[in-house]
């Protein structure tokens, strides 16, 4: 079939912000449908609420709306755009969802709206638990034995019948938030309450458990011919219990048969069959009973998926972009093999190396809560490796964590015995310690059922380990080191190993000959010649990278995703790497990161999967010789390696060692004459006394050599400075401690800008709407500044353009600044892409990011003339975080300068108050038309209570207030309802929350960590979906966003129409 | 101990060892599928041949007895990027180590497999000798220069059974198969006889009227070599073409082109993997199919000959199956039965295979 004519514009929807469970891999996807749509000749259109995308940039789409991803706007842009089809199955869970809803509520047929991809039976059958269950039982297949509940009496009627342990899963929520494993009643009573208070349907399952069983995925495709393959097995080396997402993950299978593996070959045909999707990928995980083979199904996701955009990176099968052409009627075997260009689509890739996936996980900044792993997913980003062994590329997984080689030298023995069986974060590091302390295998397989071939294999790395342990590089053969290199061991952990330094391994390498060779993912294991160099190192005998006709440049990626690194980079190396191409250079792009459009092959010319560390990092650069290397695009991750690797392209590693070198910056600015707050450096508590009597209080505490403002504190008076230095003496480990004065109540700015070495040109300045102290990617920005003053904008704009000049920045800079009593202050400069260089490109329509590789390779502002003007005038754009709070129970709420949101929206409108409006929907909080707000502000707030009060009071709101706020309102002559704190008798604001009385609260915390029921009062909030601003800025802006909805003309914009 | 895989072109490969300490000539293959090495090791078709796996991995999951396609295994050698000697699965009786030893089959591993695919795939399948067991060069070399290669070589008669057996006797109201043995996978008697169908199987040499006496149905099966070597039994296939409803598989499939007329050829390295795409021209459908051969037939000869072609190789449009319906004859190139690999076609050996001898049935 060829594709269809019947359709002419096709609708893609997004999956919205990065959250847990669902990150940039809907990116790949989705910038890979769109592109995909718009070769085969369809107009796409396309809503997503994240500027951070590839995705959203104007040229991928026809149509491009930054909108929220609710049916009220959808369908704004359904009624404007006049689609064809709706294709919803590369968006996530979120566009899903949204397309079922746009099904459900009549959107769709009023305007005539086909689904395309999956059918609604379809979507409802694979995503309800209960019609899936069934569907199986149909075909004599079996699921875990379960039942749903919307009681707690009916959970405990079902648990009856599954026994304990119990699984508990909240019916439709997103990667197993609020779930758990239920090992006796009490525990089985909170998580059934907790997960009840979840679901937005009041549903929870309760199923049978299959702990400890093997866990493995297939990835299916089906087209409208009924022709059905298998793209990859994965299995997990976490045995079941543990979230897919937070396991550990191999492809393809290493322990199944050939029988064992058609039989799910077999069965996801099959499934896939009964459940309907028609065209697409979807994703069947499956638990085999490791002592008879029994299989059971776990679940079905009819679309693409984390695990999708990870097959597509293990086998160079691009599913989302095949799942895209198949959804418009194209077969499998119309459809080319872009790699080897001879053979159609229509075949199951083969490999001849082993990928594995290892999670990233954040617990460092949720310390309120607990580090166990479980059925609900917890890290926030992935990364990859490729090795011709399973250990090979476990240890460059490991390597691109870029945290170290796994060890647990200071675990006592019951330490590690505890950390073996409850699985965590360190789990792969007790493992090892364990086999090097000579555990038997069976006994650690036993405690965390993890299977015997993979320990067997770890076993093997730490015996080859052993074998050097403690001896003279010299007397090591180049047999032996040549085994070590294939094992996967890193230089530095062999200098570790071998007592020498990381430089004399690399030259005892040399001398020996041992030099790594690069090997292509193929999809079909040599069996015909690839036209797509997508590499990854090994130490065998034939490279196969190939010569390129141009001249090279490497692109150094950032690595998994992390809170405060995250897709906003890739979508910066993204465009670094095409602009390189433009240019007519050979694109080099070196990450890890499975989920991310960097890492397509399409993106660059040449891609290399490799850990980002010196050792990778210099291999490449052995290897293609290139003009140089781009740093500042990929975060802090390249730019750690700035003195080590070269030659370096763009701003010099000297100026980059200024920006973060404090002593040396002070300097700087102070030459410039640029204000900073007042600041002083200590190394012990009798220095830091003494600057902190000297600047005074408030008083901002924080380790140095920190990212994403890890362990910082505010201090208002002495008693706090002196709890906080204990702690922040020993998280900077000897490094010395940073002492700001605090500027309170300042409004905070991002500046990027361009810089050519002799002109610099001013992208954007971004407006905090939270205070500074608020840490700046956990704050809403606003795009033009609201507050801002001309004489502080010039201000700011000297600054900026004497700080780029002075630096000799060649590419982008980033600035923070604070205005404090109407004075700019300069907090620090990022001599690389900053996390809003997407959100200004989107606002602006300005490319950032690809104007900064041209200045990197050699170009001038002064050409760039038409590129460099704004074309976002006359609207505002506001940027507003995501935060995953809820997957982490028990960690308040408020926010600080330690940065803990994981994603982004965009709001846009013609008022603040609608783009603020459109920013706070798309990140999940919706303001209540009417009903009952809360108010508990703390004294240091109550000046600037009246105009918020008196606002939300004309707007209709009821008020509720605690003690002091109430009493503060009385004085106003503003009608509020006292209401109890938690410990104060009852009914108490918890009370009113669960009654549904309060839709709204507005708490800025009194500040001291201990106060419990502030706590309570935010948890029960979040628990019950009730929002919680607790910033005063944010209640004003809350209020400007109630009045522009009111107002009703909240219109959606289409970026391309921006000029 | 160390191990070595010298190539008839000069081109030599040192690794590590496992299996048994020996030297073992044949032609130099690789396989792509990623499951089912037990079941390569012991398929008949890959009788002096030295098949690499291009998974990495072999050995993890150990070897059972029933995973098997033969009574044991009988390729030349083996070879992989590599072998664990950890093994871990329910069903597994004992690791492959053991296994390739008791048959004194060396194994090689650690060494370049994607390099040594790459070559065969250039310079196309080729004489090779492994030797895990210290063998001077020179007499390596002197072994490649005696072996005669896989053209022109009859092998089917070398493995085939040497009495005729009956693998099931079957429903009396069912079809009774007489399968024609030049190598054949136990799995193609297993699924026949799972319909219920009587199967009873013959040497390879067996004339054609003691195979056709009581048959509703003669299946030539798949086997080891060069079909072009096989006269005879080309001789024999052709007396009964017409008189009783013919299918083959592989080198069944190559022995029924012959016997058409048509003329087979070698391919430059063969297709042996489980991930081919094998269009089927009746229904239109795309299969994945488990494939393992060397040779093919030309596609003109059959259509010359009045059959049609019933499917085509979708990566390089080779013939994969045709049937002549006025002859009563229908075969495929590739493996309906699996074992290892993707099981799309088995209905072939369910159904198909079956309804066909009802149509085609010769009153007598
Ligand atoms: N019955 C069960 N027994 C034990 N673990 C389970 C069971 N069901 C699911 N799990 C674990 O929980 C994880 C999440 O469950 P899954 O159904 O895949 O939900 P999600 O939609 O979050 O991916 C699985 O990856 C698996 O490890
Ligand atoms: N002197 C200060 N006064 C008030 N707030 C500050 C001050 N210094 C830093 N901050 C706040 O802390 C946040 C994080 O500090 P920053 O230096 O940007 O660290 P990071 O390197 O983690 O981005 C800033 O965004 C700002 O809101
Ligand atoms: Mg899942
Ligand atoms: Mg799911």
């Amino acid at each position: 079939m060829p594709r269809r004519e019947d359709l002419q514009t096709i609708m893609v929807i997004g999956s919205g912000p990065i959250v847990i469970g669902q990150a940039c891999e809907f990116d790949y996807s989705g910038t890979q449908a769109c592109k995909a749509l718009k070769a085969l000749g369809y107009r796409v259109v396309l809503i997503n609420s994240n500027p951070a995308t590839i995705m959203t940039d104007p040229e991928v789409a026809d149509a491009t709306y930054v909108e929220p991803l609710s049916v009220r706007f959808a369908e704004q842009v359904i009624a404007r755009e006049k689609p064809d089809a709706v294709l919803p199955t590369v968006g996530g869970q979120t566009g899903l969802n949204l397309a079922m809803a746009l099904a459900e509520q009549g959107v769709l047929e009023r305007y005539g709206v086909e689904l395309i991809g999956a059918k609604p039976e379809a979507i409802e059958v694979g995503e309800d638990r209960a019609k899936f269950k069934e569907a199986m039982e149909d075909i004599g297949y079996s699921c875990p034995r379960a039942g749903t509940a919307e009681t707690l009496q009916e959970a405990e009627e079902i648990l009856k019948d599954v026994g304990l342990p119990a699984i508990i899963r909240p019916s439709y929520t997103l990667g197993g938030t609020g779930g758990g494993v239920a090992y006796n009643l009490e525990e089985f009573r909170t998580i059934v309450a907790h997960g009840l208070d979840l679901s937005p349907t009041r549903q929870v399952l309760v199923e049978e458990s299959v702990l400890g069983w093997k866990e493995f995925e297939l990835e299916v495709m089906r087209d409208l011919a009924d022709n059905v393959i298998i793209i990859c097995s994965i299995e997990n080396f976490d045995p079941m219990g543990i979230h897919t997402g937070d396991s550990i993950t191999v492809a393809p299978a290493q322990t199944l048969t050939d029988v064992e593996y058609q039989r799910l070959r077999d069965m996801s045909l099959r499934i896939i069959r009964r459940v309907g999707v028609e065209t697409g990928g979807s994703n069947i995980q499956f638990a085999i009973n490791p002592k008879d083979g029994e299989v059971r199904i776990i679940e079905m996701n009819p679309r693409v998926s984390r695990s999708s955009a990870l097959a597509s990176k293990a086998t160079g099968f691009p599913i989302a972009k095949i799942a895209a052409q198949l959804a418009v009627g194209l077969r499998l075997d119309e459809i080319s093999n872009d790699i080897t260009q001879v053979t159609p689509a229509s075949f199951e890739p083969t490999l001849d190396y082993v990928v594995v996936k290892v999670p990233r996980w954040n617990f460092e900044k949720f310390p309120e809560a607990k580090r166990n792993l479980g059925t609900s997913m917890k890290s926030v980003g992935e990364v990859m490796g490729i090795g011709r062994t399973f250990s090979e590329a476990l240890l460059k997984a490991i390597s691109s964590l870029e945290g170290g080689y796994p060890s647990a030298t200071d675990f006592t023995d019951s330490q590690l015995a505890a950390a073996l069986s409850i699985a965590s974060p360190d789990r792969m590091a007790a493992v090892f310690e364990c086999l090097r302390r000579g555990v038997d295998p069976s006994e650690v397989q036993r405690s965390t059922g993890i299977d015997r071939w993979f320990l067997g294999e770890l076993a093997e790395i730490v015996a080859v380990e052993q074998q050097l342990q403690g001896r003279f590089l010299d007397g090591v053969s180049d047999e032996e080191l040549r085994r070590a290199k294939q094992t996967g061991i890193p230089d530095a952990h062999l200098a570790l190993i071998l007592n020498c330094t990381e430089a004399d391994v690399v030259e005892r390498r040399k001398a020996g000959g041992i030099e790594p060779t690069f090997k292509r993912v193929d999809t079909c294991a040599a069996e015909f010649e690839s036209f797509t160099p997508y590499l990854y190192s090994t130490y065998e005998e034939e490279d196969e990278a190939g010569e390129s006709d141009s001249d090279r440049v490497i692109i150094l990626g950032n690595g998994p995703n992390r809170i405060g690194q995250g897709l906003e980079f890739d979508y910066a190396c993204c465009h670094a790497a095409f602009t390189v191409r433009k240019a007519g250079l050979t694109a080099v792009m070196l990450n890890n990161n499975p989920e991310t459009v960097s890492t397509d092959y399409d993106t660059s010319d040449k891609l290399y999967f490799e850990p980002i560390s010196k050792e990778h990092v210099q291999a490449v650069i052995d290897r293609e010789q290139p003009l140089g290397v781009i740093l500042q695009f990929g975060g802090q991750t390249p730019l750690k390696l700035s003195h080590r690797i070269g030659p370096v392209l763009g701003t010099s590693p000297d100026a980059i060692d200024i920006c973060e070198d404090r002593d040396r910056f002070n300097e700087l600015a102070q030459r410039l004459g640029i204000r900073q707050p007042e600041g002083a450096l200590a190394t012990t508590v009798e220095e830091a006394r003494e600057a902190a009597g000297r600047i005074g209080f408030p008083l901002l505490v924080r380790p140095s050599y920190v990212l994403g403002g890890r362990a910082m504190r505010i201090c208002y008076s002495s008693q706090e400075f002196e709890s906080a230095l204990g702690e922040a003496l020993e998280a900077s480990e000897g490094n010395p401690l940073l002492l700001d004065r605090y500027l309170e109540g300042a409004v905070e700015y991002d500046v990027d800008a361009l810089c050519d070495g002799e002109d610099v040109y001013i992208a954007g300045i971004m407006e905090h709407v939270e205070e500074a102290g608020i840490h700046s990617g956990d704050s809403t920005a606003v795009l033009p500044a609201v507050l801002l003053s001309e004489e502080n904008r010039k201000e700011m704009v000297e600054a900026t353009t004497k700080m780029a000049l002075a630096l000799g920045v060649i590419g982008v800079v980033n600035l923070q600044f604070a205005i404090h009593d109407d004075v700019p202050y300069v907090f620090e400069v990022n001599p690389r892409a900053s996390r809003t260089v997407p959100f200004v490109s989107k606002a602006t329509g300005v490319p950032v990011a690809s104007l900064a590789t041209r200045l990197v390779l050699g170009e001038k502002l002064a050409d760039m003339e038409q590129e460099l003007k704004n074309k976002g005038a006359g609207y505002y754009f506001v940027k507003a975080p995501v935060f995953p709070w809820a997957r982490f129970p028990g960690s308040d709420v408020v926010l600080g300068p330690e940065m803990r949101s994981t994603g982004e929206v965009m709001g846009v409108g013609r008022s603040f108050g609608e783009a603020y409006a459109k920013s706070q929907i798309a990140a999940g909080l919706n303001f209540p038309e009417d009903g009952g707000v809360f108010l508990s502000i703390r004294d240091r707030d109550k000046t600037e209570l009246e105009d918020i009060a008196r606002s939300l009071h004309s707007l209709g709101y009821k008020l509720w207030a605690t003690t002091g706020t109430h009493a503060a309102l009385e004085e106003m002559n503003i009608p509020s309802q006292h209401v109890f704190k938690v410990n104060e008798g009852r009914p108490n604001i918890v009370d009113q929350i669960k009654n549904g009385a309060i839709k709204l609260m507005i708490n800025t915390p009194s500040g001291k960590k201990g106060l419990l029921d502030e706590l309570a009062m935010r948890l029960a909030g979040l628990r019950y979906g009730t929002p919680c601003i607790t910033t005063m800025s944010g209640g004003r802006a809350a209020i400007s966003a109630i009045e522009s909805l009111r107002s009703g003309d909240v219109e959606v914009v289409k970026l391309q129409e921006l000029q | 101990m160390g191990g070595i895989l010298l190539l008839q072109d000069g081109r030599s490969f040192s690794g590590e060892s496992f299996g048994a300490n020996a030297t073992s000539v044949g032609e130099v293959v690789f396989n792509t599928s990623m499951t089912g090495y037990q079941e390569v090791l012991t398929d008949p078709s890959y009788c002096e041949q030295i098949v690499t796996m291009t998974v990495p991995h072999v050995g993890n999951y150990g070897v059972n007895d029933e995973d098997v396609e033969s009574s044991k295994p009988q390729v030349a050698a083996f070879i992989a990027r590599s072998f664990s000697r950890t093994y871990s699965n329910f069903r597994a009786e004992d690791g492959l180590d053991r296994y390739l030893r008791r048959s004194g089959i060396p194994g090689l591993h650690c060494i370049d497999t994607r390099a040594l695919v790459r070559h065969i795939r250039d310079k196309g399948a080729m004489k090779a000798v492994v030797s895990t067991d210290g063998t001077p060069l020179a007499t390596l070399q002197q072994m490649l220069l005696d072996w005669p290669g896989m053209e022109g070589r009859d092998l089917a008669h070398v493995v085939s059974t040497p009495e005729p057996y009956v693998f099931s006797e079957g429903e009396p109201s069912q079809k009774q198969v007489h399968v024609l043995d030049g190598g054949v996978k136990q799995n193609i008697l297993r699924l026949f006889a799972s319909t219920g169908a009587g199967v009873k199987v013959f040497p390879a040499n067996t004339p054609a009227e003691l195979l056709k006496d009581g048959a509703d149905l003669v299946f030539l099966s798949n086997g080891p070599g060069d079909p072009a070597a096989l006269p005879s039994m080309v001789g024999e296939v052709k007396k009964l073409v017409g008189q009783v409803p013919l299918v083959g598989i592989c080198l069944g499939h190559q022995l029924l082109g012959l016997a058409l007329g048509a003329d087979t050829f070698k391919l430059r390295f063969g297709h042996r993997g489980g991930n081919h795409p094998v269009r089927d021209l009746d229904t239109g459908r795309v299969e994945i199919t488990s494939q393992n051969h060397g040779f093919c037939v030309d596609a003109a000869g059959i259509e010359k000959a009045g059959g049609r072609v019933t499917h085509i190789n979708l990566n390089d449009q080779t013939l994969e199956g045709f049937v002549h319906e006025d002859l009563g004859l229908m075969a495929v190139q590739f493996h309906p039965e699996a074992a290892p690999g993707p099981r799309d076609s088995q209905h072939l050996l369910l159904e198909r295979f079956l309804a066909f001898a009802e149509t085609n049935r010769k009153e007598t």
